[in-house]
Parts: structure tokens; C-alpha cells; sequence
């Protein structure tokens, strides 16, 4: 089944509205950041060592970032061989930007997301599962300020959530026509999906600022 | 008015093309797009020269055969019409046009501007009809109940011409909505659903194997659609194949 063009296309949409749901339990623990130290220690050490969250939802999060990257690639591939000759003059004005550069945004989300794993998924299984370090639910919150200490850092974050919401303006909107949704709610689901695009990576970009203005 | 004219010139399906530089001048603000083309093809044979083979066939917007890659759009920069029905008002004394051949490996360079569409044809055939017995006792269509708002959309539906524009446009080259047309024009009504999973199942395994690209649902083709064709029906006909592909 996977094999049709249809299928594909369900298959990045139904990934795709997996990441989503994933970024707004993300964006939702990362903001009691601002509010109160306490609780996020709390949520972030639920996370990081809960057997459910560790070794099922995890590996599941992982598998859903790679599939949806490497179906991304490949479907590029496809769409490119279908037009070998290209023309030499294009308007461009019947469709977006974001639309039709979705590859594009796509690897920046990428490389911010090796960036991430590089500042807090590797140094959290080196602390938990290779040096075997005591269990500390205090050390979330001091981790997350020394991380957004270095300008350049919280720059790089900002401008990768910037494409993230470029990205997530055209994918999640797209992600219901994709798996056959095109009805009188749709019209409510492009709001939403606009308002969840602005919204929670802004949200990401305010999280760095603050907590790099206040450390 | 006087326009400048850049037009893809190409002696058949193995050669490779170029752009060739053309001037017309004394062009009527009234003529479609097509008369150009005729005034240019009369002079270049006057002078002994090849002209220049483009898709035309009713010239009234009907038969899909007029084709062309318009300033970047395919029909060219009006909404809801084809290159035939194109008038040359809408362009400006002293314009730059750019006229190329609608651009898809399915969709190969036959000669010039004319491109090969019979992927179209093989995608129709292998589904877009309804199977009909003939032998006398066939029943009136008009004596099975329709609601009034799907026999709309089916007819909306039914209005695509076939001419390519939603491929020509889309960054893909996906054919999604042109299927989709066709599809939907059947599947919204009560004679389609004995056929209805190998039609769709068929239909978007011809598609791939035409070489299409995949959608994703820039909305390209919606817009340069000279019929208006919804993408709605590229929904309805994703539904239509995940439900076949789940009896399968």
C-alpha cells in the first residue's frame, strides 16, 4: 500500500500530525520553564525517567522523525525525476512559497534538530545510561538555563523555529486534505493550524530569549 | 500593438530544444492567443520557414487540445480560461512573451509546443467509465433519485476538459487533480459505487505508473485550472482510495 502516491502522501501526513501533537506536549512542558522552575523539574524528570516515556514513547517520537524526514526525501526525489526539463519562465504566483519549498524549511528543522539532540538528548543518555550518574530531579532547569546562555545559540534557535512555523503553515493544514478532509471544517482547521504555527514556535523563540536574558 | 515573442522551437521528440526570439507586429487587442500564433505561422510560411506546431482543436474552451506555457502560467495569465479563449488585450504594446511546451516526463515534446497527453488517456481507460449493460434492458438513468447538491459537484466535476494544466503548473508534475475529476464525477453518484473500488484503485496505479509526481497540496493546480476544478475532489478521491485500499 505504501508503494502509491496516495499512500505516501497519508503516510508524511499522518507523521507529520504526529510530530505536531509531540511539539505541543513539548511546547507545553518547556513553557512552566518561565513560570516555575519546580513544576518543570518535575514534568522534565517524569519524562526522563518514566519506563512508558523512556522506552516506548521515545523510540516511537525517533522512528516518527526519521520516517517522516526520509519519506520527505524521497517523495522530493519522485517529484523531481517527473519533471527532468524544467521551464525557463516560471510566475510563481499560483501557489506559496512555504508550499512549495517545504524540503527546504524541512532541513533547517533538521539541523536545528541535530543541534538539539547534541545539547540535550545525547548529554541525557551519557548521564542516564552510559556513566550511570544519581538520579537528580533538580538538574533540568539549571541544564536549560546553561544551554540558552550563548547568543549564538539562542539565534540559531530562533531562526530554526522561524522555518519550523513556516513549515507547520502549510504541513498541518495540509496533513487533513492529504487523508481526505475537505469539508465545512476546514476553513476552522486552517485557522487553527495558522494560530498553532505562530503560536508555538513563538512560544520556543520567547522561552530562549527569557531564559537568556534572565540567566 | 508590437510584441516580442520568445517561443520554444523543437524538431521532434529526440531533439533537443531552444527558445527562438520572434517579432509580430500589428497585432489586434481583439484576436485570442491562438490568431496570434496563426498571424506568426502565415508570416514564418511566407518566408519559407517552419511553423511553429502548437494543440488547438474547438478554439471555444471545450476540448482541452489547446495547451501552452503562457509568461510562466499555463493558458496564460487570465483566471478560468483556456489558451484558445485568451484574448491578446490582456497583454501590453511592447510585451516580452514567453511560450513554452507544458513540461512533464509524462507529458513528452512531440513537436514544438505540442506535447503528448495520451498518459490522460490510458489513465481514463483504466477506470473512468462506468460499465453499462447494452443489451436492451439498459435502465433510464434519470429514474434513480440524485441529491441535488452531489449532482452538482459530480457535474462540476465532469466539467474538466483534460487539457493539462494542473500537471503543466504543478512543481510536481502530479496529476492528482485531473484524476481526482474524474473520480469524483462517478464516485458522488449511485451508478458508480459497483465499480467504485477498481476504479479508484486502477486509476491511481495507472496514474503512478505514467510517471506523475506525487501532490502536495500547493494549491497550484486549483488556481491555473481553467475550469475551476476544486480541490476538493483530490480529498474525496484520497478518501475514496484509502476506503478501496482497505477492502482490498
Amino acid at each position: 500500500m505504501i508503494e502509491s502516491s496516495i499512500s505516501r502522501k497519508v503516510a508524511m501526513a499522518l507523521s507529520g500530525l504526529f510530530l505536531i501533537f509531540f511539539l505541543a506536549q513539548h511546547f507545553t512542558i518547556n513553557f512552566t520553564s518561565v513560570f516555575s522552575e519546580d513544576l518543570f523539574n518535575k514534568l522534565s524528570h517524569f519524562m526522563g525517567t518514566n519506563p512508558l516515556v523512556q522506552f516506548i514513547l521515545q523510540p516511537i517520537l525517533i522512528l516518527g522523525v526519521i520516517f517522516h524526514f526520509v519519506m520527505g526525501f524521497i517523495l522530493e526525489i519522485k517529484n523531481r525525476r517527473s519533471r527532468k526539463v524544467n521551464y525557463s519562465y516560471q510566475s510563481g504566483i499560483s501557489s506559496s512559497w512555504i508550499s512549495r519549498n517545504m524540503l527546504f524549511s524541512g532541513v533547517v528543522i533538521l539541523s536545528f534538530l541535530g543541534l538539539h539532540f547534541y545539547d540535550f538528548w545525547v548529554p541525557e543518555i551519557k548521564y542516564k545510561y552510559i556513566e550511570f550518574l544519581p538520579d537528580d530531579s533538580q538538574r533540568y532547569y539549571e541544564e536549560l538555563i546553561h544551554k540558552f546562555h550563548s547568543p549564538i545559540r539562542v539565534a540559531f534557535y530562533s531562526i530554526s523555529f522561524v522555518f519550523l512555523s513556516l513549515h507547520l503553515m502549510h504541513g498541518f493544514a495540509s496533513s487533513f486534505q492529504s487523508v481526505g478532509v475537505n469539508n465545512k471544517y476546514s476553513n476552522t482547521i486552517k485557522t487553527i493550524a495558522i494560530a498553532f504555527s505562530v503560536i508555538v514556535p513563538l512560544g520556543f523563540i520567547f522561552i530562549a530569549i527569557f531564559h537568556h536574558l534572565k540567566g | 500593438m508590437n510584441l516580442k515573442l520568445k517561443i520554444w522551437r523543437q524538431k521532434n521528440s529526440n531533439s533537443s530544444g531552444e527558445m527562438v526570439d520572434y517579432n509580430i507586429s500589428n497585432v489586434s487587442p481583439d484576436m485570442s492567443f491562438l490568431e496570434m500564433m496563426d498571424v506568426l505561422n502565415n508570416e514564418l510560411i511566407s518566408k519559407d520557414q517552419d511553423p511553429i506546431s502548437f494543440d488547438h482543436d474547438c478554439r471555444e474552451g471545450i476540448c482541452g487540445m489547446c495547451s501552452m506555457y503562457i509568461n510562466g502560467r499555463p493558458h496564460g495569465p487570465d483566471d478560468l480560461v483556456t489558451t484558445c479563449q485568451l484574448h491578446m488585450r490582456k497583454f501590453k504594446d511592447g510585451d516580452t512573451i514567453v511560450i513554452e511546451p507544458f513540461r512533464a516526463d509524462a507529458f513528452p515534446v512531440i513537436k514544438d509546443l505540442v506535447v503528448d497527453r495520451t498518459a490522460f488517456d490510458r489513465i481514463q481507460q483504466a477506470g473512468g467509465f462506468v460499465s453499462v449493460n447494452t443489451s436492451g434492458n439498459t435502465q433510464d438513468a434519470n429514474t434513480i433519485p440524485i441529491q441535488k447538491g452531489n449532482a452538482d459537484k459530480a457535474f462540476d466535476a465532469a466539467t474538466c476538459i483534460g487539457c493539462g494544466a494542473c500537471v503543466a503548473t504543478c512543481k510536481n508534475a502530479s496529476a492528482m487533480l485531473f484524476v481526482s475529476a474524474k473520480v469524483s464525477q462517478f464516485s458522488l453518484l449511485p451508478q458508480d459505487k459497483v465499480e467504485a473500488k477498481d476504479r479508484v484503485l486502477n486509476m491511481v496505479k495507472q496514474m503512478d505508473e505514467e510517471g506523475f509526481g506525487n501532490c502536495t497540496n500547493t494549491g497550484a493546480c486549483e488556481v491555473e485550472c481553467p475550469k475551476g476544478i476544486s480541490l476538493e475532489n483530490i480529498a474525496r478521491m484520497n478518501r475514496e482510495y484509502l476506503k478501496a485500499s482497505i477492502k482490498d
